[in-house]
């Protein structure tokens, strides 16, 4: 490892976040013939197969395919949940793959946020305390953590629900309460699965609009995987996954 | 770490008042069991030191026969007054002794009848047992000698034949005596052996001897020792000097028995404290069944919320801080049983001291060993369920439903 990488991996891995910019003409993400191979011999399943990719910091990305087209595994991976089995996925210019349990754990808190289909807030807890989750794993202090949350509720338009527990809210203020929670720590990429999944045409668009403002205005790359076209129609960038490869990578006019 | 893992545990046990509530239920009832079963333990311990210290310190008792038990008939002959005189004036580490007779007699004033225990001695005796008067007064030398029907009542005997009513110069029948009552005695206090030593009438020896015995039989002698006197030495010197009273032969068994009342204490504390120690192992296990509740419900808890803990771990949990988080759950579960298990035992204790009449003992030692298990049992049984909610895949986590 030359001397470049192994600052640029701690950079990646103390908190507070360095102040610099995200590096100019560097991309955020890339895959470099990543494959991900499930079983082993004859039962052996490449759910990736030598994929190349570069998401470079500002873009708003969707992910589209059919199932067990390799979409997933990539999201898990760019996700810095999974690794991949060959090849090598570079966040920031850092290999993942060397990185232990902890520190990506450490790297998930410090630059990325998850929106899931299903929400996943924790049930019978306030909307406050749903959002105040990611903060408390980076030990904010308590003023800090209800400060940033109040604004980033507020961000979503949920100002005057802060008490309210996830069963008090309809689906697509759920959704909301779980996008503040990705974007309270400020990360540098959002990865949303699905994130209209679980909702009706209306507030799938409420959700979609929230997510290009924060795209625009605050500069957060977003990833999303998502099987509508009405929806994919809100990015940048529309990749196609198939059978483990990008089918079709392209740049596509939104509505916007 | 530890303040971060405190406080998502503390929102995880009120997320789930109920659940958290019974979970910690075998704990609150192990701990309270414990401290219960020791207090009382204590307290009947105390109970019978403090009785038998009342009945006089430094006493030995002095039987014909082997054995003490009631209702045992010995064939060994009686002491008479010789011996008395002889132990008093040959041993000097007594201070004072009493020669008794004694028979248990019922007791008749007008309808009210009362089977009690007649002891026929002289004014030693109170000296001897540390009687003291309430009213009224002691034997005069003519009743001792001349053998008249005057008596001394224990306050059992005084509440149960003459209520209300003032028994000074009252008779009380015995047998076909009839006896007149010259003093009250102040009352030591029901005890919790279910022996009531203020149950008694107390009349001059020669009284008894001749108009309820028939015979001039001493049955039992009791013996005060001189402060700083070794009650061992005196035992010993007193055994001699019987044998070679009673013509006991050399390698014989003793036809009496002399027994020292601190050894008696020392017998029946000692009972009383192997029963709490018993009675408290058997708490104990119970303590451990709540335990394995615990870790039963942490199991389940984490099963439940496989969905959640992969969410946390998504948002960049570390494995060691879901390890601590759900630990500390079940540490702060078992601890919170552990003080509802103090305070339930407390408020039991008290009442139970008072139903069973002995008195509260205080056990700062066991409350806080209780304290300490409870939470041990919260590590113990906790860190098998945590350490699985932190070795979860979060991928396979989050896609369970």
């Amino acid at each position: 490892m030359t001397a470049a990488t192994a600052s640029a991996k701690n950079a990646l891995l103390t908190w507070p976040r360095p102040a610099s910019p995200e590096p100019a003409g560097q991309p955020l993400l890339e895959f470099r013939q990543v494959s991900k191979i499930y079983g082993t011999g004859t039962a052996a399943m490449r759910a990736l197969d030598g994929v190349d990719l570069r998401i470079s910091p500002g873009e708003f990305v969707a992910v589209m395919g059919p199932s067990g087209s390799g979409k997933s595994t990539a999201m898990n991976i760019l996700g810095c949940l999974d690794t991949p089995s060959a090849g090598s996925y570079l966040f920031r210019g850092v290999a993942v793959e060397t990185l232990s349990h902890d520190q990506r754990a450490r790297l998930r808190r410090h630059y990325l946020g998850f929106v899931f289909q299903g929400f996943n807030l924790l049930n019978r807890t306030s909307a406050l305390e749903n959002v105040e989750l990611p903060l408390i794993y980076r030990r904010a202090p308590r003023a800090e953590r209800h400060a940033r949350a109040r604004a980033a509720l507020a961000q979503v338009g949920l100002t005057g629900w802060e008490g309210h527990t996830p069963g008090e809210l309809s689906g697509g203020q759920q959704q909301r309460v779980a996008i503040a929670r990705a974007i309270v720590t400020e990360p540098s990429l959002l990865l949303a699965d699905e994130p209209t999944g679980n909702l009706d045409t209306a507030r799938s668009h409420e959700v979609m609009e929230l997510l290009v403002g924060l795209n625009r205005d605050q500069g957060i790359t977003v990833l999303m995987v998502t099987h509508e076209a009405e929806m994919a129609a809100y990015a940048h960038r529309i990749i196609h996954f198939r059978d483990g490869r990008v089918a079709d990578d392209g740049r596509a006019g939104g509505p916007v | 770490m530890l303040w971060n893992a405190l406080l998502l545990a503390f929102r995880e046990i009120r997320r789930n008042v109920l659940r958290s509530f019974l979970t910690i239920l075998g704990v609150v009832i192990g701990v309270a069991s414990v401290i219960v079963m020791v207090t009382l333990g204590n307290g009947a311990t105390r109970a019978v030191a403090t009785q038998i210290e009342s009945m006089g310190s430094n006493l030995l008792m002095i039987r014909k026969g082997q054995h003490m038990g009631p209702g045992q008939t010995s064939s060994a002959p009686a002491f008479d007054l010789e011996d008395t005189v002889a132990l008093e004036r040959d041993i000097p580490a007594i201070k004072s002794l009493a020669p008794s007779a004694t028979d248990s007699i019922t007791a008749v004033v007008g309808n009210a009848s009362w089977a009690t225990s007649v002891n026929g001695t002289d004014n030693r005796f109170f000296s001897v047992r540390n009687w003291t008067l309430e009213r009224g007064r002691l034997f005069s030398a003519s009743e001792l000698s001349g053998g008249r029907a005057a008596c001394v009542i224990g306050a059992t005997v005084r509440k149960e034949l003459f209520g209300p009513q003032d028994p000074l110069g009252s008779n009380l029948r015995l047998k076909q005596i009839s006896c007149e009552v010259i003093g009250l005695l102040v009352g030591k206090g029901q005890s919790s052996m279910g022996f009531d030593q203020d149950d008694l009438v107390v009349m001059p020896l020669r009284t008894f001897q001749r108009r309820i015995a028939g015979n001039q039989d001493v049955t039992l002698i009791q013996v005060s020792i001189r402060d700083g006197e070794s009650t061992e030495r005196a035992k010993t010197d007193i055994e001699r000097l019987l044998r070679e009273r009673r013509k006991v032969a050399a390698g014989e068994q003793d036809n009496f028995s002399v027994r020292d009342m601190k050894e008696v204490a020392t017998m029946l504390t000692g009972t009383t404290e192997v029963l709490t120690t018993l009675l408290s192992a058997v708490a104990a296990v119970s303590l451990l069944v709540g335990g394995i509740g615990i870790m039963n419900i942490m199991l389940v808890s984490v099963t439940e919320r496989t969905r959640e803990i992969g969410i946390r771990l998504a948002i960049g949990a570390l494995e060691r801080e879901v390890l601590m988080q759900f630990l500390v759950e079940a540490v702060t579960l078992s601890s919170l049983g552990g003080v509802l298990g103090i305070l339930l035992a407390l408020g039991a204790s008290i009442g139970l001291a008072d139903m069973l009449k002995v008195p509260f003992v205080f056990n700062g030692g066991i409350v806080l060993t209780a304290f300490l298990f409870s939470a041990a049992v919260g590590v113990i049984f906790g860190y098998f369920p945590a350490r699985r909610a932190a070795r979860l895949d979060p991928i396979e986590a989050l896609r369970r439903e």
